[in-house]
C-alpha cells in the first residue's frame, strides 16, 4: 500500500513537472511578442521586455519562473495590466468550481439511481427506455446540448435569464448542460456494474433470507456496484473543468474556463501558463485522490 | 447441414421382428441422389462472414451505417450539386430564414448555410477519419513494438503512455493548437508545395498534429495487450523456429490476429476526434473563417441566437448525428468482432 502510494504520488509529481515544463516552452516557442499589437518605439518595447524578464535566455527565464511558482507567484497578466495571475485565478475560479461541483452532484444523484432502476428492471420497458435515451444522448457533446438549451429556454421560451447576474437561476442551464454527458455515462456504468452484482450468489442469499427487495437492491447490490462509478469521478472532474471552457462561453459565465480561452487568443503568456498549471495540478490531484479512495473502498483491489 | 425435405423412409432391419431374416433392401447401393444428400451443403464460414452476418442483424447499426453514408454524401457530394459556394456572398439574400431557395437559410453576409453546413460536415468527417488513421498507425506500431519486445523497453514505453494519460488532454490540445497555429501558417505560406492544401488553413493541420501526438495511447495499450497474448501462441513459436524474423512475425502473425480490436478502436476514435474538433472550433481555437466547421458555425450563430435560432440548430444536430452514427457502428462492431471487450 505504502509503496504503491509513493509510486503514485511520484508519478503525479512527474506529470506536473512535465506539464509545467511543456507549457513554459510551448508558450515561448510561439513567434510574436505579446506587445506586438501595441504601438510603441523599440526602446519602450525593450524596456517592457526587460521589465517582464523576456530579454534573458529561455532557460534562465524557465528557472526564474519555476522559482517564483514554488513561492506561489505566477507573474502578472500582460493584458490586464498589474493584475497578478494568482489574483485572477482567485477571482474567476470560484464560478467554475461552483459549476463543476453542482454538475458532479447532479450527475451522481441522477445517474446512479437511474442506472440502478434500469438494472433492477432489466429487459423491461423502463430499462429499454433508459438505455435508448442514454445511448442516443451520450453522443451529444455538452456544448451542443447547451446550445440547444440556450435556444429553447432563452431564445424561444424566454424563461431563463439571458445575462449573468450571479443569481441561482443563472446556474441552472450551465450545470444541466455540463452534467448531461456524465449523467448518461454514469447511468450506463451503474447499470452494467449493477447487473453484474445482481447475478452474484450473495444477492440470492439476501433474497432467500427474506430481506425486502428494496434492502437487497439498495443496501447490498448498489453498494457493491459503486466502485466503477467512484473510479470515474477522477476523469469526470477533469472532463467538467474542460467542459467549462465551452459552457462558460455559451452562458457568459465569468469563470476561469472562459478567461483561459480568451487569454489563449490574446497570447497572454503568464495567464495561459498559470491557468494551465493550476487546472492541470487540480486534475492530476483529483485522479490521485480517487485512486486512493478506490483502493480503500474495495479491499479486493490490490494496490500495485 | 442442409435439411433434407423428404426423410429417407426408415427401413427396419428385419422384415419380421421375430424372424432372423435380414432385410436385403438395406444392402442396395445408394443412388446418386442419396449420396448428394450426405454432402455438407453449407459453405465454410470465416470470421468476417460471420461478423458481417451478425452485424446485419443489428438494426440500430444498419440504420447508423445508412446515416453515415448519407452524411458522407451530404458532405462530399452535396456541395457539387449546390449553385452556391461556402464563401460566396449573395447580396440581397442576407439573414434569410430557411426557405426553398436556401433550405437552411442564409447568414448576415448572405452566404448559403446549407452549403456551409455541408463544408463543415466535410471538414469534421475528414478530421475524424484522418485522425483515426493517424492514431491507428502510430498506436499499433508503438503498441506492437512495445508488446513484442517486452522487458524493460516495454516497461519504459508504457510509462510514457501513462504520463501522456495523466496530462489533462484538452488543456494540452488547446495549448498545442494555439502554439502550432503561427509556425504552421508560415510554413503553409512559404512553400509552393502546399498551395493546394493551404486553403484548409493552419488550424486543420495543427489539429491533426495534436491528435497524432495525444490520442494514440489507447490504441497502443490495446494492441500491446493483444500482442502479449498472441506472441505466446504456438504458431508464433513455429514461425520463429522456421527462422522468421521479428518484423515478419509482427506483420504476418501478430497484426492480422489483433485486427478486431484495432478496427473497433479506430472506429470509436473517429467520433472522439470529431468531438474534439468541433469543441476546439466552438471555443474559437480550431477552424476559423472563411472556412466553415460545424463547431465554428455554432459559435458564429450564437451572436444572433435570439433572432435566428435555426442557424444554431442545424450544425448542432449534424454534429450530434455524426457522433451518434459512428458511436453506434463502433459499438456494434465491438459486439461482433470482439466479444471480450463487451462491457
Amino acid at each position: 500500500m505504502l509503496k504503491y502510494g509513493i509510486k503514485r504520488v511520484f508519478a503525479a509529481i512527474l506529470a506536473v513537472i512535465i506539464l509545467i515544463t511543456a507549457t513554459f516552452f510551448l508558450m515561448h516557442m510561439v513567434p510574436g511578442s505579446p506587445f506586438l499589437s501595441e504601438r510603441m518605439t523599440d526602446k519602450v518595447k525593450a524596456n517592457l521586455e526587460k521589465k517582464y524578464g523576456l530579454d534573458k535566455p529561455l532557460t534562465t527565464q524557465y528557472l526564474i519562473y519555476v522559482d517564483n511558482l514554488l513561492q506561489g507567484d505566477m507573474g502578472t497578466s500582460l493584458q490586464k495590466k498589474g493584475r497578478s495571475v494568482v489574483g485572477i485565478i482567485e477571482e474567476k475560479f470560484p464560478y467554475s468550481a461552483k459549476l463543476g461541483a453542482f454538475a458532479i452532484i447532479l450527475a451522481l444523484s441522477v445517474g446512479i439511481p437511474l442506472g440502478a432502476i434500469a438494472a433492477i428492471n432489466h429487459e423491461k420497458l423502463i430499462d429499454r427506455l433508459v438505455m435508448l435515451f442514454t445511448t442516443i444522448f451520450i453522443s451529444v457533446p455538452g456544448f451542443v446540448f447547451g446550445t440547444l438549451l440556450l435556444v429553447i429556454f432563452c431564445a424561444i421560451l424566454k424563461i431563463a435569464p439571458a445575462t449573468w447576474t450571479d443569481s441561482p437561476a443563472n446556474y441552472v442551464l450551465p450545470v444541466i448542460s455540463l452534467s448531461f454527458y456524465p449523467i448518461c455515462y454514469i447511468t450506463k456504468l451503474t447499470r452494467s456494474s449493477m447487473l453484474e452484482t445482481l447475478g452474484q450468489d450473495y444477492i440470492k442469499t439476501a433474497h432467500a433470507k427474506g430481506l425486502s427487495a428494496f434492502k437487497v437492491h439498495f443496501k447490498h447490490a448498489l453498494k457493491n456496484s459503486a466502485i466503477p462509478v467512484i473510479s470515474y469521478v477522477g476523469p469526470l472532474t477533469a472532463f467538467l473543468f474542460s467542459g467549462t471552457f465551452a459552457v462558460e462561453k455559451l452562458f457568459s459565465v465569468p469563470g476561469l474556463g472562459r478567461f483561459f480561452v480568451d487569454s489563449v487568443s490574446n497570447r497572454d503568456y503568464p495567464v495561459i501558463m498559470g491557468t494551465t498549471i493550476f487546472l492541470g495540478c487540480l486534475m492530476v490531484m483529483m485522479n490521485l485522490i480517487v485512486d486512493f479512495v478506490y483502493g480503500m473502498v474495495d479491499p479486493r483491489i490490490k494496490l500495485r | 447441414m442442409k435439411k433434407t425435405e423428404t426423410q429417407p423412409k426408415k427401413v427396419s432391419l428385419r422384415l419380421n421382428p421375430f424372424s432372423m431374416h435380414v432385410n436385403p433392401d438395406l444392402f442396395v447401393p445408394a443412388s446418386e441422389e442419396e449420396k448428394q444428400e450426405l454432402v455438407i451443403t453449407r459453405e465454410g464460414t470465416s470470421l468476417w462472414k460471420d461478423a458481417m452476418r451478425r452485424f446485419r442483424k443489428n438494426k440500430f447499426a444498419m440504420v447508423a451505417l445508412g446515416l453515415i453514408i448519407l452524411l458522407v454524401l451530404f458532405a462530399f457530394v452535396g456541395p457539387l450539386l449546390s449553385q452556391y459556394d461556402y464563401d460566396q456572398f449573395n447580396p440581397g439574400h442576407e439573414d434569410q430564414a430557411p426557405n426553398w431557395q436556401h433550405p437552411f437559410g442564409t447568414d448576415r453576409f448572405g452566404r448559403d448555410l446549407l452549403v456551409r453546413n455541408m463544408y463543415g460536415a466535410r471538414i469534421s468527417l475528414s478530421i475524424g477519419i484522418i485522425a483515426a488513421a493517424l492514431t491507428l498507425v502510430i498506436g499499433s506500431l508503438y503498441g506492437s513494438i512495445s508488446g513484442f519486445t517486452g522487458g524493460r523497453t516495454d516497461n519504459i514505453m508504457m510509462r510514457v503512455i501513462d504520463i501522456i494519460y495523466s496530462l489533462p488532454d484538452l488543456l494540452v490540445v488547446i495549448l498545442l493548437s494555439a502554439t502550432l497555429k503561427v509556425p504552421l501558417e508560415k510554413i503553409l505560406e512559404s512553400s509552393a508545395a502546399f498551395s493546394g492544401i493551404s486553403e484548409l488553413g493552419p488550424a486543420f493541420f495543427s489539429m491533426l498534429i495534436v491528435f497524432a501526438l495525444m490520442y494514440w495511447g489507447t490504441m497502443a495499450r490495446i494492441v500491446r495487450g493483444e500482442v502479449l497474448r498472441i506472441k505466446e501462441q504456438e504458431y508464433v513459436l513455429a514461425a520463429r523456429a522456421l527462422g522468421a524474423n521479428s518484423g515478419r512475425i509482427i506483420r504476418r502473425h501478430v497484426l492480422p490476429n489483433c485486427i478486431g480490436p484495432i478496427i473497433v478502436t479506430t472506429t470509436l476514435q473517429i467520433p472522439s476526434a470529431i468531438f474534439t474538433e468541433s469543441f476546439l472550433s466552438f471555443i474559437g481555437l480550431g477552424i476559423s473563417a472563411p472556412l466553415a466547421s460545424l463547431g465554428s458555425m455554432v459559435t458564429d450563430a450564437l451572436q444572433g441566437v435570439y433572432s435566428y435560432p435555426t442557424r444554431v440548430v442545424f450544425p448542432s444536430v449534424i454534429i450530434a448525428l455524426i457522433i451518434l452514427a459512428f458511436n453506434t457502428v463502433g459499438d456494434a462492431l465491438r459486439d461482433v468482432l470482439d466479444p471480450r471487450m463487451k462491457k
